[in-house]
């Protein structure tokens, strides 16, 4: 047991929460019977526990009784714990003085018509809460420095945003992408709705400003490989892929001067293979020295080498001035030392072919909406014409399928949310038709137009009034025209109530999107929890929707969530802002819950040694017999050691296992044993 | 078999990233379940030492759950895989001595699943009412 020094003088607070708590159970009940429990000395209530006057309450209690312990039983610790702790500390006490029981979240909230029921587990967690409470001990935070560098992970426009956003308030900012050239999603696009700007005019000068920024080092075609340490301290391991490719500086460092990738495409001229260009969704070719589109960024060639058959045009072609190409590199590794990390990995359409009765990849002429984009983009595979992928004919009669996958509880690839930015954009792609093809005219099949922006529903109203046909019903099916490749569209006019088929030139789906692949790698590597949908778990979706619960990681961009481009910037912002906090302020404060060696009972077996994940223990001398040492730096205090010890010599502080066999003691003998 | 109103004591340690979260989003989605389990929370179920499990059996639990994150998504990399070995371990010797395995049960919720809480809480309910009291909960009276 814990050396009990002084007597326990514990005060319990008792929240209603307005009528959360006090409309399902019997806080007058639970108070009283607080009131009995051994230790405990002052028992009050009060409407909001949180508010200034609930927490005078608490300061003025620690004076007037003298406490020493402090309980307050309201909602998660998740959530106030932290606002009751300062209140502790404002009374005078340590504030890991401080015990919390969860009456409300995992109580009144979930046994709301059981009084009795929810009157009588109240009892048992302010019991369990004072038996921990009685044992509290004084703790003190520990406190580390911060590197004073961020790590952006993705560089579309959310992490572009991001690394220009921390790299202009001085942090030394890695913009790490695995892609050859940065801009992400956003380049692929055409036109940006509602203001129909073009895509690649407003991206580009950020591209520049990222490519120029002092402060941001830029590493395009690398990937995250691994992630060590904690907030402040972060060690990530980057691993830069092959790119077969030199740049100037690069080309310095060999000794070849003034050469380098010059980005003159004489080696992708000469290049004998041709495969798919990825950029352009496998609608142009591409050789296998290439780059992604006239304005990348970097410019420089990358090798795919997984199609390079190495005959060593392009290095003749590159000529022994440049000396740009070496077909023999490999992969290497570089560490970097950062202090916080922003995600922004994007997304991915999902695989719509999922959707048979949609057709799309057997009937040429059904599209996603993503491909549209590339077909109608000047700097596109066809230069900006819209033409059928069956006959090179250009369409009139295009009809555009919305939520193709999205609020979509069937099952399968298709997703039960809304996409967010495929009612806007299947509304631009409209409006691009009727301005682009004299004549044509685009029917929206939707569910519900959700133009939720600023000016997106007055976008919406143009488009009507533009010409766009409107139908309300969920496409059922398409069917094509064997010969024609014609399609039939198969839906419910909902708002007239009669079936429908029309025949249609084209048919654009509007797909869902959803997290890449990668994405699951990386949230194990940074800590990151997923929603159930599988997008990256945000601290809170409302107070903090930047953060994560992995102190030090935040999150930018649709990775998070579906959201447009405005939204996306918005939150890179956020997450720029949230992350240079911790940079700035230069230390932060870790919760002390590391382990501790009792020396006299440790027997020196080393189990906890190859237990630890952080490699935080070991072995070391002391009085001639082997004993454990923990490095607080290194402890995340998770426990796994004090888990196994078998000697019970490891101590897990603010969790000691005297503290939890109180709470199971507490909770089934009715704190018969102290 | 056993008594309609009689409510089993069963106890909850829950790590604090995933099933502590889990539960406190059940709690916000209002999803009911039965008021009979009572939880402890803990930073990993890492932290679980077997001989937590054996002092609440001890002290009359009719169950107990243990409850973490999804494998490959602990918060400490692998406090829940060390854990689930335990808990073979203590299966083990809670046959051994006479109680049914069932007893005792582990599970993954997320910090998302709110849902799967509600689940996981009914289902624990359900299985100890049915096995009725623990027998050794008779000693404690």
């Amino acid at each position: 047991m814990a050396e009990a020094k002084e007597q326990p003088r514990i005060g319990v607070f008792i929240c209603h929460c307005g009528t959360n708590i006090a409309g399902s159970l019997s806080i007058e009940e639970v108070k009283e019977y607080a009131m009995t429990l051994p230790g405990v000395v002052v028992a009050e209530e009060y409407q909001y526990m949180c508010s200034t006057p609930g927490q005078s309450i608490i300061v003025d209690a620690i004076a007037e009784h003298n406490l020493n312990g402090v309980v307050v039983a309201a909602c998660s610790p998740r959530l106030h714990e932290p606002t009751f702790r300062i209140a502790t500390q404002e009374g005078g006490l340590n504030k890991f003085r401080f015990e919390m029981a969860n009456i409300r979240d995992q109580n009144s909230w979930v046994h709301m018509h059981d009084w009795e029921g929810a009157t009588s587990k109240a009892k048992d967690q302010v019991r369990i809460a004072v038996a921990k409470a009685r044992m509290l001990e004084d703790l003190e935070p520990k406190s580390v420095p911060v590197e004073h560098a961020a790590l952006v992970v993705g560089a579309g426009v959310g992490g572009m945003q991001a690394a220009l956003d921390l790299a202009s308030a001085g942090i030394k900012t890695y913009l790490v992408e695995k892609n050859p050239t940065i801009g992400g999603r956003m380049s692929q696009l055409d036109k940006t709705f509602p203001t129909l700007d073009c895509s690649q005019c407003i991206l580009t000068p950020k591209m520049v400003d990222v490519g120029r920024h002092p402060n941001i080092e830029l590493m395009t075609y690398t990937e995250v490989e691994n992630v060590e340490g904690y907030i402040g301290n972060f060690t990530i391991t980057l691993r830069k892929k092959a790119r077969g490719v030199l740049t100037p500086a690069e080309a310095e460092a060999r000794g070849i001067v003034g050469g380098g990738c010059n980005g003159c495409g004489d080696c992708a001229e000469v290049c004998p293979v041709i495969k798919p260009n990825p950029f352009e969704l496998g609608m142009a070719p591409r050789k296998a020295i290439y780059i992604y589109h006239p304005q990348v960024n970097p410019l420089l060639y990358t090798v795919d080498f997984d199609s390079c058959i190495k005959c060593g045009l392009c290095v003749t072609a590159c000529g022994e001035e440049k000396k740009a190409i070496d077909l023999d590199v490999v992969d290497t590794f570089e560490q970097v030392r950062v202090g916080t990390c922003i995600l922004a990995i994007g997304y991915d359409l999902i695989p719509i072919e999922g959707k048979k009765e949609w057709g799309y990849k057997r009937y040429d002429n059904v599209i996603t909406g993503l491909e549209f984009e590339r077909l109608i983009c000047a700097s596109g595979p066809t230069g900006g014409k819209l033409i059928r992928p069956s006959d090179g004919q250009i369409p009139k009669k295009i009809g555009f399928v919305l939520c193709a996958g999205s609020r979509d509880n069937t099952g399968g690839v298709a997703k039960p949310y809304c996409s967010r930015f495929c009612c806007m954009y299947s509304l631009k792609h409209a409006h691009q038709i009727m301005e682009k093809i004299p004549g044509a005219v685009p029917y929206l099949f939707y569910m519900d137009i959700r133009s939720f922006g600023k000016m997106y529903e007055e976008f919406y109203y143009r488009i009507q009034n533009e010409g766009a046909k409107f139908i309300r019903g969920r496409v059922a099916n398409i069917l094509e025209d064997p010969t024609s490749k014609n399609l039939t569209v198969f839906t419910e006019d909902t708002l007239l109530g009669r079936p429908l088929s029309l025949e249609m030139d084209m048919v654009v789906l509007a797909a869902a999107i959803q997290p890449k692949p990668e994405a699951e790698r990386i949230r194990q590597m940074f800590g990151v929890s997923k929603s159930q949908d599988g997008w990256l778990l945000e601290a809170h979706p409302k107070l903090n929707p930047c953060g994560t619960t992995t102190a030090g990681i935040y999150l930018a961009g649709v990775c998070q969530g579906p959201k447009d481009i405005p939204d996306t910037v918005a939150q890179a912002e956020g997450a720029a802002s949230a992350a240079s906090i911790p940079i700035h302020i230069g230390e932060v404060q870790l919760e002390p819950y590391f382990a501790q060696c009792i020396e006299e009972l440790c027997a020196g077996c080393g189990m906890c040694v190859n237990l630890c994940p952080y490699g935080a223990l070991d072995l070391v001398e002391k009085d001639g017999r082997d004993v454990m040492e923990v490095t607080e730096a290194k402890c995340k205090g998770c426990g796994t050691c004090g888990g196994f010890c078998p000697g019970g010599a490891i101590k897990m502080q603010h969790f000691t296992s005297p503290q939890i066999c109180a709470q199971i003691d507490a909770f089934l003998l009715e704190g018969g044993e102290q | 078999m056993a008594d309609e109103n009689w409510n089993p004591k069963i106890i909850a340690i829950i790590c604090n990233w995933c099933s502590y979260a889990g539960a406190d989003l059940a709690g916000g989605a209002r999803i009911q379940y039965p008021p009979d389990i009572r939880a402890i929370r803990g930073m990993c179920t890492g932290r679980v030492d077997p001989l937590f499990i054996m002092k609440a059996f001890h002290d009359g639990a009719d169950g107990m759950l243990i409850s973490g994150c999804h494998f490959g998504d602990c918060h400490y990399l692998e406090g829940n895989y060390k854990c689930a070995k335990r808990m073979f371990l203590v299966k083990n010797v809670l046959k051994n001595i006479g109680l049914n395995d069932r007893r005792l049960r582990m599970t993954f919720v997320s910090a998302s699943e709110g849902a799967k809480w509600g689940m996981v809480m009914e289902d624990v309910v359900k299985t100890v009412k049915e096995l009725g009291p623990s027998p050794l909960s008779e000693y404690q009276k």
